[in-house]
């Protein structure tokens, strides 16, 4: 299998581009965010405030890490589980978000909104965290430090593995994927 | 009458976090790679090669295999001849659970309340369940549990007339559910019984059982084995991206209940199923 190259940020025309069930290394800057930080995110957009990062272009990983232990970039830090991050996340793909990278499934109304303004929803093998924390080049704190794991932290990243689940066209591959295998195994 | 110092009790939870978060039991690592050897879908059989490279990872460089080091779920068996000397027995348990989350560098994932939702820092308080039983030792079960399975478990109440299609089609509907969300390839914990609050312990202890130990009964024992095959025909697969391997093992733990009452749980885990049991 053909595996693509893409870098974050990812601009709305590269985020067009992936097709779901495409394998991708992605290299670039990331930003973390989960549940308590969206809360924080969209709190500060209903005030009519800034946000404490560029969400133009931005790719958000819904990831908690392990405490790094000493001399290590970052501590395990796999995937947590997307639907809880769908109340939040069209408020930001509408800003600019082009990337979300989690695990398990996504509401309609998301998938409306990344079909709308082009964006991308990437898998990471959920509870591959010791094997993902290797791709973690470098990590640094950028707000909410009173959050602890669900801070918002920057990670640069290399060659991250991942599988586009939704594309901007909003095709599936929690569907797709089991459709095809389950008409294998009946031929 | 023996007795054990809450020191021991610290010192032995304290190690046993770390091991459960850093090295997965070989009972489930194993089942990860049987399915793996008889997984026939690439991309299945992709994924699963990665968990094993994980599990690997996290052995070779003493790190948690998950980033959800989990709720700290500790089962004690607390021989009716034991004397715990030296302060409170519960206490013990969590400053164990503390001491290890922070030298073991584990998340710490407990808010103090579940509205207000503030962190309580060290990943206390444990979640204790203790059984008294003959003897003069004390047992210790830790099975850190992550929330991304734990959320997508489902318990009902149902008339005695559901009988047994009823409880096999709630197992297999709550796996269906839950789809790609707990992390396939799941273990799967039933609880059958009881009443509303025993029949979730019981399925929170059938995760506690080693993957390849059937149920000592030859009833559940079969259903165990009919449940696994039904849910290996879902075509879920790891991570959900299809494939045979939707759940490694199906446990199920029984007990009596009232004329009235047909309880069932499905307590689902991800493919890190944690457990480290010891005596003291």
């Amino acid at each position: 299998m053909e595996i693509k190259r893409i870098t974050a940020p990812i601009t709305r025309e590269a985020a067009k581009s992936l097709r779901s069930g495409d394998s991708v290394l992605l290299s670039g800057e990331i930003y973390t965010a989960r549940d308590a930080a969206h809360g924080r995110l969209v709190e500060l957009l209903d005030k009519g405030e800034k946000l404490p990062i560029d969400i133009k272009d931005t790719v958000i990983y819904y990831v908690g890490p392990t405490p790094a232990k000493p001399g290590e970039v970052i501590g395990s830090a796999g995937p947590t589980t997307s639907y809880r991050m769908d109340a939040y996340a069209p408020r930001l793909i509408e800003l600019g978000m082009t990337g979300m990278i989690g695990k398990g499934k996504r509401s309609g109304e998301v998938i409306e909104s990344m079909k709308k303004h082009g964006a991308v929803y990437l898998g990471a093998i959920g509870g591959a965290a010791a094997l993902i924390a290797k791709c973690v080049t470098a990590c640094e704190l950028v707000c909410y430090e009173d959050l602890g794991s669900e801070a918002i932290r920057k990670l640069t990243v290399k060659d991250f593995p991942l599988t586009v689940v939704i594309d901007s066209l909003g095709v599936n591959l929690y569907e797709t994927g089991v459709k095809e295998y389950l008409a294998s195994v009946k031929n | 009458m023996k007795e054990i110092t809450t020191a021991s009790i610290i010192e032995k939870v304290r190690g046993m976090c770390i091991e459960a978060n850093n090295l997965l039991p070989q009972d489930v690592s194993g089942r990860i790679r049987a399915c793996f050897e008889e997984e026939t879908w690439a991309p299945a059989k992709d994924t699963l090669g990665k968990l094993l490279e994980n599990v690997d990872a996290a052995r070779e460089k003493g790190v948690p295999i998950c980033q959800d080091t989990g709720l700290a779920c500790v089962f004690l068996e607390l021989g009716q001849e034991v004397h715990i000397v030296g302060g409170n027995l519960y206490e013990a348990v969590h400053e164990g659970v503390r001491q290890g989350y922070k030298e073991g560098y584990l998340r710490k994932s407990v808010v103090a309340d579940p509205l207000r939702r503030k962190n309580t820092g060290d990943n206390t308080p444990a979640l204790i369940t203790t059984d008294i039983v003959p003897g003069d030792k004390l047992t210790i079960t830790v099975g850190p549990k992550g929330a991304g399975s734990e959320n997508m478990s489902r318990l009902a109440m149902f008339p005695p007339a559901k009988g047994e299609k009823g409880v096999k089609d709630f197992v297999v509907e709550t796996v269906q559910l839950a789809g790609p969300n707990p992390c396939p390839p799941i273990v799967v914990g039933v609880g059958i019984g009881g009443n509303f609050d025993k029949v979730a312990l019981l399925a929170k202890k059938a995760l506690m059982r080693s993957t390849e130990a059937r149920n000592s009964d030859e009833y559940y024992a079969a259903m165990e084995i009919e449940l696994l095959e039904r849910i290996n025909k879902l075509g879920i697969g790891p991570q959900g991206f299809g494939g045979r391997t939707t759940a490694l093992a199906v446990n199920i733990e029984a007990c009596p209940t009232h004329i009235a009452c047909l309880p069932v749980a499905v307590n689902i885990n991800c493919h890190v199923t944690r457990h480290v049991k010891a005596a003291l």
